[in-house]
């Protein structure tokens, strides 16, 4: 029980009169990777929506490592430790490579606004630090060349790297990826599979994804969980759950 | 602070000082008469005035068609205090104008809280309506003159000292940008929820930023205020809040090199074509559509003007090799 990063228990969302989630329970132990599928309108974004406080839930409770986290801002949750992506691209177009990421890590900076007018020491040191760690997740993420690159100018498949580079500036405990492949090649989609495979075992980071590219929820997820019309519909090892008749039925419908 | 950082500084902080060298000396030798000094001394109040919309308008991206409201209670907070309290000369007149920034500051929390929520069209015109609003009370209450407006303010029409105040205004403005703060307000800009989802405190920094552009709208009220001597409500209508606008849409929003160029142009401009008086505002216009169809995102767009990168620029143009690693 102590090492269960998430927690959620019983999660309902009511949106007037539709129940776009129901009973929704997960446990997601430190280190897993986790795959969330389901049809269209399944209600996996609302899930994510649910767990980083966009919404808030009608019924239930969501734990992260013990502490009840409803009803708290979607940027408390950020300093929790929970970081997310975006089904479409939401980067900070306008600014550099470099300065998305330092704006994910801005909750870790503490000079005031005075230092930052008048430029004081602790203006230069914390700078310079937040630099440092830019550079270095950047590294790993293979685009320190374009650091200084404005955010839309890089090719598609790299603005999705840096999405997630975005949030791994904030130190999280728990990584949520929405959609990461959509509109990727299958040569960018190998490389996105090394870079999430590298980011839990280099980083031990726990990840929740939701992906309809089956051969990226295959190759790289340990457990999967499907939802359908709100509700979990199957859960567990990957390659029972593409053989589930259930499953096979919520995608394909019944035949006659 | 690296070398070449400093070096930058060293050469921007020189380039100030001969600007206003040569400023000095002409107006020294007489080249420039008086009316010329009047009009930059209002070049520094429309700088201050642009860089401080551009705040809100470039860096965090919200519409605000209110600063002039600002403006008025920066006015009328440095001319108030300047009457009541019995402090002359250079010390009265900063103490003055700190005073109307931070009166106007307060103001723009008071107002930024509720306000923005709203985004967009709502919130231009919200904002419209309460630059309206402080006109009319300003207007309707006794201490403040009334619709007469305050008469003896004392003048401050020394230009070194509105020179280097707008320079520190737009200074400290442009280093808060820069600074995480700004980088906070510039994400809000580009994309809220991202922004939000990366733990930024959305509803802190736009507040901020908007705060921050009102404090710095009551000192150039201030600077205003004194230089005139004499202000009345109805100069901070809603056509004073376009024309600062004018200023940031046409130098380029979120540049705060781009507002000082077109704040010195669009205040120059009017001024020198007084003696073609009929086509004065036809050319002004003319001037206005012709930079939005071929620069629609202004002069600089969300460019600023580095001198260092003129420098890289003309050595690599004379095949010199560019300064980078040299240091």
């Amino acid at each position: 029980m102590s090492n269960h990063v998430l927690t959620c228990n019983n999660v309902g969302i009511r949106f007037g009169g539709l129940q776009a989630v129901q009973d929704f329970n997960l446990q997601i132990e430190d280190g897993e990777l986790i795959g969330l599928i389901g049809p269209n309108g399944a209600g996996k974004t609302t899930v994510f929506n649910l767990i980083t406080g966009v919404y808030e839930p009608t019924e239930g409770e969501i734990l992260l490592a013990g502490t009840n986290i409803i009803g708290k801002m979607p940027h408390q949750i950020v300093r929790y430790g929970i970081a997310r992506t975006f089904q479409n691209i939401r980067l900070f177009d306008h600014l550099s490579v470099l300065d998305n990421l330092k704006v994910a890590a801005n909750k870790d900076m503490r000079y005031s606004i005075f230092s930052g007018m008048f430029r004081l020491g602790n203006f230069w040191r914390e700078e310079d630090e937040i630099k440092d760690k830019a550079i270095e997740i950047l590294d790993i993420f293979g685009m320190s060349k374009h650091a200084n690159k404005l955010a839309r100018s890089l090719p598609y498949g790299e603005q999705r790297k840096l999405e997630i580079a975005r949030a791994m500036a904030t130190d999280p405990k728990l990584l949520l990826l929405d959609e990461p492949a959509a509109g990727m090649n299958p040569t960018e989609t190998d490389e996105l599979m090394d870079t999430i495979m590298l980011i839990r075992n280099e980083f031990g980071i726990t990840t929740l994804l939701i992906e309809h590219d089956m051969r990226l929820v295959l190759g790289i997820c340990e457990r999967l969980m499907v939802l359908n019309y709100g509700k979990v519909l199957a859960e567990g090892n990957p390659h029972d759950i593409v053989n589930d008749q259930s499953v096979i039925e919520a995608y394909l419908g019944k035949g006659e | 602070m690296s070398r070449n950082k400093r070096l930058i500084y060293l050469i921007n902080i020189g380039l100030v000082l001969i600007l206003f060298a040569i400023l000095t000396i002409l107006e020294a030798s007489g080249v420039f008469t008086r009316y010329t000094m009047s009009i930059l001394r209002l070049v520094c109040i429309n700088v201050v005035l642009a860089t401080s919309l551009n705040v809100t308008v470039g860096n965090l991206g919200q519409i605000t068609l209110g600063h002039a409201g600002f403006m008025s209670i920066g006015a009328y907070t440095a001319g108030l205090f300047a009457k009541g309290v019995e402090i002359g000369g250079q010390n009265g007149y900063l103490i003055g104008i700190l005073l109307a920034g931070i009166c106007a500051g307060i103001f723009g929390i008071i107002v930024g809280i509720p306000v923005l929520r709203l985004k967009g069209d709502y919130l231009a015109i919200v904002t419209l309506a309460f630059g309206e609003i402080i006109r009319v009370l300003i207007e309707y209450f006794d201490f403040t003159g009334g619709a007469q407006g305050l008469n003896g303010i004392p003048r401050m029409q020394n230009f070194s000292v509105m020179f280097f105040l707008a320079v520190i205004c737009v200074t400290l403005m442009y280093s808060v940008m820069t600074s995480r703060h700004g980088r906070a307000v510039l994400a809000i800009r580009e994309d809220e929820i991202a922004a939000q989802s990366s733990g930024i405190n959305i509803t802190y920094y736009k507040t901020f930023a908007f705060t921050l552009s009102a404090f710095f709208a009551g000192i150039a009220g201030a600077m205003y205020a004194h230089n005139i001597g004499t202000i009345g409500a109805s100069v901070f209508n809603y056509n004073k809040s376009f024309d600062i606008l004018v200023m940031v849409v046409l130098g380029g929003m979120g540049s705060f090199t781009g507002a000082v160029i077109s704040a010195t142009v669009l205040t120059i401009v009017p001024e020198t074509l007084r003696q073609f008086n009929d086509y004065r505002m036809i050319i002004y216009s003319l001037l206005l559509i012709m930079v939005m169809l071929f620069r629609p995102e202004g002069l600089l767009g969300r460019k600023e003007f580095h001198i260092t990168k003129v420098v890289d620029k003309i050595k690599t143009k004379f095949g010199k090799h560019s300064v980078e690693g040299g240091s």
